[in-house]
Formats: structure tokens, sequence, C-alpha cells
């Protein structure tokens, strides 16, 4: 498989405008747990993807993500800014070391989520996005073979979301909340969970 | 060569970030070169990686900066912020691990007498040695 370039860009456009629509919702878990910017920093990045779109659906997949990232980086503000964007850059510098999609997806995607832990300085199990990424990993590395491994995928995000839950804050804002942190999904695990449900639903070509 | 390490402040709140340049630059005189920048790009309470960079930019010595900031996510986009900077300037830029408004003050005052940016760093890093 092969991502082509109208294809990158519907799916980078279906991506964006997931999340975009998706703010009012990551603004209340964040504003339970966190400070309540979430939804609307997501938003303004997500919608200067969207003003690039041209541009990102013209490069080769790997400059495609670290413009997505850069991108995020300057305009998504927040903690979650440079966190996205790092995961985007990584992913990208990833491919760009000759490896390609979707051979090498898990490798690619170790990469970004060990540069987004290490940005963070933060592991799994500390109510964040990691808590959805590391999850997805072990599925694609588990199940990458398997036919239905989209939808494998999509589960494993929204049950990992659900995990989150419980859990107590030690990283980011709602560190500061302690216990009150637990009883919310965190923000963040959300946001992943929506973009990496969106991107599955465009590879199988769902809207 | 007379030139002082460069101080950028970088809080989630712009009145912050002010309220400390301001002190340090009474406290502290004018001889260093001080930037402060706070909020989301919208105007709200947060930072972000494209004003840090102009911060950077303008305090920028051929000492180097150092940077002091608030809470987590003005960390995060500080160290974002310098990743970011033309590969030549990275190595110049420090993000210190102390209080932003002591640590402005106290690295100031170490920038003022001509240290080194490792010498002003370490000067705010004791005020966090517990």
């Amino acid at each position: 498989m092969s991502v082509e370039p109208v294809k990158l860009k519907s799916l980078v456009k279906a991506a964006a405008e997931q999340v975009i629509a998706s703010a009012p919702e990551l603004t209340a878990l964040d504003q339970a747990i966190g400070d309540g910017d979430h939804g609307a920093n997501m938003k303004r990045g997500f919608e200067a993807v969207l003003g690039k779109l041209d541009t990102i659906g013209a490069q080769p997949l790997d400059e495609a993500l670290k413009t997505i990232g850069k991108t995020l980086v300057m305009t998504v503000g927040g903690a979650s800014g440079p966190l996205y964007g790092t995961f985007f850059i990584a992913a990208g510098d990833a491919l760009s070391q000759k490896r390609s999609l979707p051979e090498d997806i898990v490798e690619v995607f170790a990469r970004a989520i060990g540069a987004v832990s290490t940005r963070g300085r933060s592991q799994a199990g500390e109510k964040t996005m990691l808590d959805v990424l590391y999850p997805v990993l072990d599925t694609l590395k588990a199940d990458g073979d398997r036919p239905d491994v989209i939808e494998r995928v999509r589960v494993t995000a929204r049950e990992a979301v659900e995990r989150t839950v419980p859990m107590r804050a030690t990283k980011g804002r709602a560190a500061f909340l302690g216990a009150r942190s637990v009883g919310h999904a965190d923000p963040g695990a959300r946001s992943s969970c929506i973009l990496l449900h969106a991107v599955c639903n465009a590879l199988e070509g769902r809207p | 060569m007379n030139d002082t390490v460069g101080i950028v402040i970088v809080s989630h709140s712009k009145d912050i970030a002010k309220g400390t340049a301001d002190m340090v630059r009474q406290m502290v005189g004018g001889e260093v070169k001080v930037a402060f920048c706070g909020g989301d790009p919208d105007g709200g309470l947060g930072t972000n990686v494209s004003s840090i960079i102009d911060a950077i930019n303008n305090a920028w010595s051929t000492k180097g900066v150092a940077i002091l900031v608030d809470l987590g996510g003005a960390e995060t986009n500080s160290e974002m912020a310098v990743e970011m900077l033309e590969p030549d300037r990275r190595n110049m830029v420090v993000v210190c691990n102390a209080p932003i408004v002591e640590g402005a003050v106290m690295a100031a005052t170490e920038a003022a007498g001509g240290s080194s940016l490792d010498e002003v760093r370490a000067v705010a890093e004791e005020l966090s040695a517990s």
C-alpha cells in the first residue's frame, strides 16, 4: 500500500475536520481536569493544517508529516502543541530515513511515540496521550498482519481512553488537581483517539 | 567584548512575564537584554512557540540566552522553540530549572557581571537546590 498524494490530502483533511468538530468535547474534558483550552488549541492548530492542505498534499509523506508537525507546534499553544508537533515531526524524520509505510509502521510509530515521551518526560500510566498511543503500538505489533488490524486499532484506542478515567494524573496541568483528576478521561488521550479513528476511517475510505 | 547573556521570561500570563521583566530591569539595570512573552496565540493564558522564538531572538547575545519559565507547558514550549532555532543558535540557549521571578533576577544579576551562559544558569538553578 502506498499513500497517494490525493489520498494523503483527503486523509489529512478528514482527520483535521474531525478534530475541529470535536473541539467542544475536548474542551469539556479539559475543563474537568485541566485548564479548559485543549479543544480551542487543537481546533486552532488543525485549522492551520487545513490552511496548508495544498502544500501538504503535494509533499512526499515524510515531508508532509513534518509540515503538519511544525504547523501544530507553531499554532496549537499549550503543552499539546509541542507534543503533537513532536509526534508528527519525529514520524516524518523516521520515514525520511529509508523507511516506508505500511511496512515500517511499527518502527515509525514507535519512534514518534518515543519522541513524545521524551518531550513530555512522561511514561505510560500517567494519564496522558501516551496511554492511548502505547496500546495502539502494541496492537500494531501484535496484529499488524491481520486483515482487521484497522478495526483492532480503533477498538484499542477507544478502550485505552476509557482506561485513563480511573488514572491519577501526575503530568501536565491535570497533575495540579491530583486526586480530582480521577474519574475523568484524559483530554489528550481522547484527542489522540479522535485522530486515530479519523485516520482509520479514512484508510478504509469511510467518511 | 562586553556582550552579556540575554534573559527570556516565559509565563502563561503576559502580565506575569512583563512584571518579572520590569523587576529585572529595576533591580539589575538596563545592560542585560531581557525579553518576555506570555499567552496563547489567541491572547488567552498559555504559552506558544512562535512568540518564544521571537523573544529569544530579541534577547539574542553572542553569549547566549537563558530562559526562565513558570509551569510545565512553558518549559515544553520553550524546549520546542530552542529546537526550532537555527542550528548554530540551538546550543547557546538553555531553559533554567528555577523559579521564574527569583531565577530571572538572579540570572540577570549574574549575566550583568559578564558571566558565561553556564555560570548564569548555575546561579539561577541554585534556587531550586533542596
